[in-house]
């Protein structure tokens, strides 16, 4: 009989929209407007790559040791360097770095023995172009400079 | 060309899929109706494949360990977990317990993020909208433990050969207890929409039944097993990562309905709480790194680590030929085996049992095809 009641009088629909009533309590909103407002990103997301300098002079930190290069599993990172004979040590010319191929797993990160290539906060990397997801030296180093079209 | 396709014959032969959303990504099920019946299915398979274990020959045992999490990417962190226990077997090394430790709570917390990715997808699939909403919130809070912990949300990267990579930020245990906190009383509320709704009842009691017998014929592990009644857990019948530490029950039914699925599910997020928040309290301290050398090279040799990932039993078969880079990897995924009963729980049933099937059944295609 009970159960003929509960069935009659849908009491088990009606304890679920208990449970979406419930939750229409604004607390429990959660949506993150994202362009308006910007999400909070953890301090060690793996986002864009970045080459760091010395924030002093502004040199690289990058001593061309190819062991990102080395690391990387999809060996998309290209180090050339040239010997400088004043210093007997190897000077970094060219650092690319194919972001479209990358799937920022951190090995290189891992890798790099004087913190110089760091993966940062930075998730917004659309190109226009496949050419343009290829990050050169100057890039990596300032960011990336998208191409400006009519806005 | 099939002779069933005659004009005088009853059967229709429908194909579903690969793009049909229901079937959780690419799989493609060529399916004989009569009528609503369905006579028999065939699955087409090999739409996401990458090739992975190929992959795995041509890169170091290090630079393998990204490419696993793309397997199984609902569950990215048990994927790593078996990985990196492979090569420790093969590597004969030791893992700090700080860092098992690490581990267990990482993935008892991707455990629950997959199962509720698959409720609420499977919901969705029911015609229940609203659990997946809400499964998403949730799982919103542990894929923030990862990005907080590792710095990415779903191919998390987190485990390394030897240990952790990072140490916890600040507060991780904190957040890792207000998890569990908020989420138990979450899990009841999505009991309350579901469990008793006669709908979802109606769909899904006698939907697919496997029995214990059936599922060990065809290799089926996991919740689909336990569903059926057999009391078979890996982190309890051989112990791996220090889960023999924790107290936790292995919930099975009896059934093995689709009905006996969904509660099997339900209860192992409580019992994934629960080991959470053990290994929490007694997280140890010490380093979180073993004594691996830089440059991992195993000895001539082969090793098998099978683990208990959300969707069944995960293994990994790595052959070493002493250098550098495996030799072969060959991985046994839950979500291929698990599909091979597809047909077996299909077969006699009606076309809308076909969705709930799949959705019961918790495969991921990037794992299935790899």
């Amino acid at each position: 009989m009970g159960s003929l009641l509960r069935k009659i009088f849908l009491v088990d629909l009606f304890q679920g929209l208990g449970v979406t009533f419930r939750n229409q309590n604004p607390k429990y909103i959660c949506t993150e407007q994202y362009p308006a407002e910007r999400p909070r990103i953890a301090e060690r997301y793996r986002g864009a790559p970045r080459l760091n300098r010395n924030p002093e002079n502004g040199e690289t930190l990058c001593i061309a040791c190819n062991l990102c290069a080395l690391a990387c599993p999809e060996t998309l990172i290209v180090v050339t360097s040239e010997r400088n004979e004043q210093t007997k040590r190897k000077d970094l010319t060219n650092f690319t770095y194919d972001t479209s191929r990358c799937m920022f797993c951190g090995l290189c990160e891992d890798a790099c023995p004087v913190d110089a290539l760091e993966l940062t906060q930075d998730f917004e990397m659309a190109s226009y172009t496949r050419e343009g997801q290829v990050w050169d030296r100057q890039a990596l180093e300032e960011g990336p400079r998208p191409k400006q079209y009519k806005c | 060309m099939p002779d069933s396709t005659f004009l005088d014959s009853t059967e229709l032969v429908l194909n579903m899929g690969p793009q049909h959303p229901s079937t959780h990504g690419v799989l493609r099920v060529i399916l004989k109706l009569d009528g609503e019946k369905v006579l028999g299915t065939d699955c087409v398979l090999g739409y996401l494949h990458r090739g992975v274990e190929k992959i795995a020959e041509n890169r170091t045992y290090a630079q393998f360990n990204p490419y696993v999490d793309r397997m199984d990417y609902v569950a990215a962190i048990s994927n790593g977990l078996g990985y990196c226990l492979a090569v420790e077997k093969l590597l004969n090394a030791e893992v700090p317990a700080r860092a098992q430790a690490v581990r267990v709570i990482l993935t008892e917390l991707n455990r629950v993020a997959s199962h509720l990715l698959w409720l609420g997808t499977h919901a969705l699939d029911i015609g229940a909208i609203t659990p997946l909403f809400y499964c998403m919130r949730e799982r919103e809070a542990a894929l923030t433990i990862f990005e907080k912990y590792c710095g990415a949300r779903l191919t998390t990267h987190a485990f390394r050969i030897g240990g952790l990579q990072y140490e916890t930020y600040e507060g991780f245990e904190q957040e890792c207890k207000d998890f569990c906190d908020m989420f138990l009383p979450k899990v009841d509320e999505y009991e309350e929409l579901l469990t008793a709704n006669r709908i979802w009842m109606a769909r899904l009691q006698g939907v697919g039944v496997l029995s214990a017998e059936e599922c060990k014929e065809y290799g089926v592990t996991g919740p689909v097993l336990r569903a059926a009644g057999e009391k078979w857990d890996l982190r309890k019948a051989q112990p791996y990562s220090g889960y023999e530490k924790y107290d936790f029950d292995i919930p099975t039914c009896q059934n093995g309905d689709t009905y006996d699925r969904y509660m099997i599910r339900m209860q192992e997020m409580r019992q994934a709480v629960r080991i959470i928040r053990q290994a929490v309290d007694a997280l140890p301290a010490g380093p979180i790194m073993g004594k691996v050398g830089k440059v991992i090279k195993p000895p001539v040799g082969e090793a098998y680590v099978s683990i208990e990932a959300p969707k069944g039993e995960l293994g990994y078969y790595i052959v070493s030929d002493g250098s550098t880079q495996p030799y072969r990897v060959r991985v046994r995924p839950p979500s291929f085996v698990n599909l091979q009963a597809l047909d077996r729980m299909i077969r006699g049933g009606l076309v809308a049992d076909v969705v709930a099937i799949i959705g019961t059944l918790d495969i991921v295609l990037g794992e299935v095809d790899r």
